[in-house]
């Protein structure tokens, strides 16, 4: 035990020792809050629009107040035929126009329908899609108002209305949903990366042939090694939730030990996973491919940390079962939003723990320091 | 600086990395397998959102609701019942993203007064997926009403309608794929310069080989343009690789004039390379190199508009991007792959890029004299 704590202490002295590592080990999570706090949004901001009227008249005008007074749009040009759109669009300059066709006043007068073509700049799909959803509601709502105005019932045509209720996150801030994946996202970096690159370290330099003559075992030699990350990356998730408390006011709605169990098994598939691949590779450069592949790529892509998991194709999804991030993130969801326990979350938690034991059970087998 | 020297000196580090199973992995069979996995995961379009149907209505309108939600391809219903309990049930494990409450007496009210209230809950938890089933559900709801109108109140007097038509510039389709791929080539460019550059020059230096090209005739200029060259030429033919896997395996569209996308990323390399250079000057072991080299790179590509619009962002983060060269490149990359500009659309952010090469060349080079002295 004696000289388990030796090396404990010989190694904390190794990362406290090197400033700029363990500086950006430190800076990541702090600058990671900050930009997901500050600056990734997923909701569409205001939208340019640009106006195409051949042959304006009253009706056109009144539609296009109506867009100018929404909050959503901001008209940037008026054009009298559709020709320069196509210029305005690929300079950024506007994101969605409405084009009216000759005699749309006339036509509504008569009682006959009217055509209106809505372009989006659809280059990102889903902001596309949005800012259409957005054109029709003003559309519709222009179309009640005429309706009422003309006095008729005509307005009151069936509707199945929506009422809609956000759960769990009612003002629909992306900021609230970006804690469980930035916990697990800085987990990995720290304990699968750098554990991988440190072990392999050892082997590429040569030292971990002087570790092997000393009285160490070798699962003594890969716990020493390991806790200064499991001591960092612990205080690496309880910042990044802290941070998120005080400065964004993310809340916390269930138990916070719980919170911190599954953030500690979580660690615990982490740092196997990085001793797993430490065993395989040959140097640090094949350590960290290795790494970032086989755990960082798989945490920031097939967790539902950015992209859900629903959107992907089946074979994905399936691999998603494999991604442990996947699994945390859903458990932390599930604390922080929900403020659901464990009897909600025993699922999930077994699974974390299930691959904790195997990969601790693999990578204790795996690592063994030979001569070669 | 003698062309000879240099060419020498390149033909060794092309040597290297030929040789060198793992960084030719790194270069080229890494992007690949990026290219095909993040296209297909990087995706907001949804499909199958788990739902939950409360049916207290139990009547012809609500289970048509229900066979309408099951078929418009966007919903799986994971159960049907009249218990609200269950729904929340449903939510709250996880099972369920959506709980639509089609209440008592729904037909009713729908067939007399022409109007009925839904409820939807949504997982909000799920972000964006919620956003984009909230609008399914709409349509879905929308289609229904329309159809119960025509079959029931033919008798009503006509509203003046306004036929919208909506035209999905540059995506009709709404492919996801259209949009990331231009993107991850960029992303791809931006790894395979800067951390190659960071790497190996740090390696060197931490091998001691660093030492032993300094008794060489090399001068420091020509030391790094051989380093940094076949990187250079590396990261254009990973470029190319990635268009071609974009345009086979995706379909992604090559609308605008190439040529102005390679001679933009011809520049931005200089720029990536730069800032590897840079890095592995103020570092002493490959670990802090990679570290250093990952985190500038972490901050660079979160704010470059890569995954989420820079419009969406506060405007004071879009002012700070601006400094930010990955952004320039990933704007220009598609606004010539998908929007289909030319010379003249892009020479703004190509001149932008110009700029941030001259800088970031200069400031690296003086850094790499500093420590040479």
């Amino acid at each position: 035990m004696r000289t388990l704590r030796a090396l404990v202490w010989k190694e904390s002295l190794h990362v406290l020792r090197d400033r700029r590592t363990l500086g950006v080990l430190l800076l990541l999570p702090v600058f990671q809050v900050l930009i997901f706090g500050y600056a990734i949004r997923t909701d569409v901001g205001t939208v340019r629009l640009a106006v195409v009227d051949p042959a304006p008249d009253a009706a056109t005008r009144a539609l296009a107040a109506r867009f100018a007074g929404s909050p959503t749009f901001a008209p940037v040009a008026t054009l009298p035929v559709p020709d320069g759109l196509d210029r305005l669009f690929r300079r950024g300059a506007a994101d969605a126009a409405l084009v009216f066709a000759p005699g749309f006043g006339e036509r509504l007068g008569r009682g006959e329908p009217a055509d209106l073509l809505v372009v989006t700049d659809a280059t990102e799909p889903n902001t596309g899609a949005t800012v259409a959803s957005y054109a029709l509601a003003v559309v519709q709502g222009f179309e009640r108002e005429r309706a009422a105005a003309a006095g008729g019932v005509g307005g009151g045509a069936a509707g199945l209305v929506p009422r809609v209720r956000l759960r769990f996150n009612p003002t629909a801030e992306s900021k609230n949903l970006f804690v469980p994946g930035l916990v697990a996202f800085v987990l990995t970096i720290v304990s699968s990366l750098m554990t991988a690159i440190t072990l392999a370290r050892e082997k590429e330099v040569g030292t971990m042939e002087t570790l092997l003559v000393s009285p160490l075992r070798p699962g003594q030699i890969v716990a020493g090694k390991v806790a200064p990350y499991l001591l960092i990356g612990f205080a690496g998730a309880v910042g990044v939730i802290a941070l998120a408390q005080l400065v964004f006011d993310v809340p916390l709605r269930g138990s916070l030990v719980l919170l911190l169990g599954e953030v500690l098994l979580f660690l615990l598939v982490s740092l196997a996973l990085g001793v797993l691949i430490s065993a395989r590779a040959k140097s640090q450069r094949v350590a960290m491919t290795g790494a970032l592949l086989g755990t960082m790529l798989p945490t920031l892509m097939l967790s539902g940390f950015i992209f859900p998991v629903e959107s992907m194709p089946r074979p994905l999804q399936w691999l998603s079962h494999a991604v442990p991030a996947k699994w945390f993130i859903a458990v932390a969801r599930g604390v922080l939003l929900k403020g659901v326990g464990l009897d909600h979350l025993w699922q999930e938690t077994l699974v974390l723990a299930a691959m904790a034991l195997v990969l601790l059970a693999l990578a204790a087998r795996s690592f063994r320091p030979r001569l070669e | 600086m003698r062309a000879r020297r240099v060419l020498a000196l390149a033909r060794a580090e092309v040597l290297h990395v030929v040789r060198d199973r793992v960084t030719l992995g790194q270069v080229l069979v890494v992007p690949i397998v990026q290219l095909l996995v993040l296209v297909h995961a990087a995706t907001f379009v949804l499909r199958d959102t788990p739902t939950y149907v409360v049916d207290q209505d139990g009547s012809r309108v609500s289970r048509g609701l229900v066979g309408r939600l099951a078929a418009s391809g966007h919903f799986e219903v994971v159960g049907v019942s009249a218990s609200a309990g269950a729904g929340e049930e449903g939510l709250l494990s996880g099972e369920a993203a959506l709980v639509m409450t089609l209440p008592p007496g729904l037909e009713r009210s729908l067939v007399r007064d022409g109007r009925g209230v839904v409820g939807l809950q949504l997982d909000a938890a799920r972000g964006t997926a919620a956003a984009v089933g909230r609008g399914y559900a709409a349509s879905v709801l929308a289609d229904a009403a329309r159809e119960i109108a025509a079959e029931t109140g033919g008798d009503r007097p006509a509203a003046p309608r306004i036929d919208v038509r909506v035209r999905h510039w540059y995506n009709p389709g709404l492919d996801y794929r259209h949009y990331m791929v231009p993107g991850i080539l960029v992303a791809l460019v931006t790894l395979v310069g800067t951390v190659l550059a960071a790497q190996s020059v740090a390696r060197e230096n931490e091998l001691g080989t660093l030492e032993q090209l300094r008794v060489t005739p090399l001068a420091r200029s020509e030391l790094v343009a051989a380093k940094l060259l076949p990187l250079w030429v590396l990261g254009m033919v990973d470029l190319g690789i990635g268009l071609a896997v974009g345009k086979l395996a995706f379909d992604v569209p090559l609308r605008g004039d190439l040529s102005a996308l390679f001679a933009a990323a011809a520049v931005y390399l200089v720029v990536a390379l730069a800032i590897g250079l840079f890095i592995s000057t103020v570092v002493d072991t490959q670990q802090q190199a990679m570290f250093v080299a990952f985190f500038v790179l972490n901050v660079y590509l979160l704010l470059s508009g890569l995954l989420t619009p820079i419009d969406a962002m506060a405007p004071w983060v879009e002012v700070v991007s601006r400094a930010n060269p990955v952004r320039w490149f990933v704007g220009l990359s598609r606004d010539v792959l998908v929007r289909g500009a030319g010379w003249a659309d892009v020479a703004q952010p190509f001149a932008i890029l110009c700029v941030f090469a001259a800088v970031t060349l200069t400031l690296a080079i003086l850094r790499v004299r500093k420590r040479a002295a």
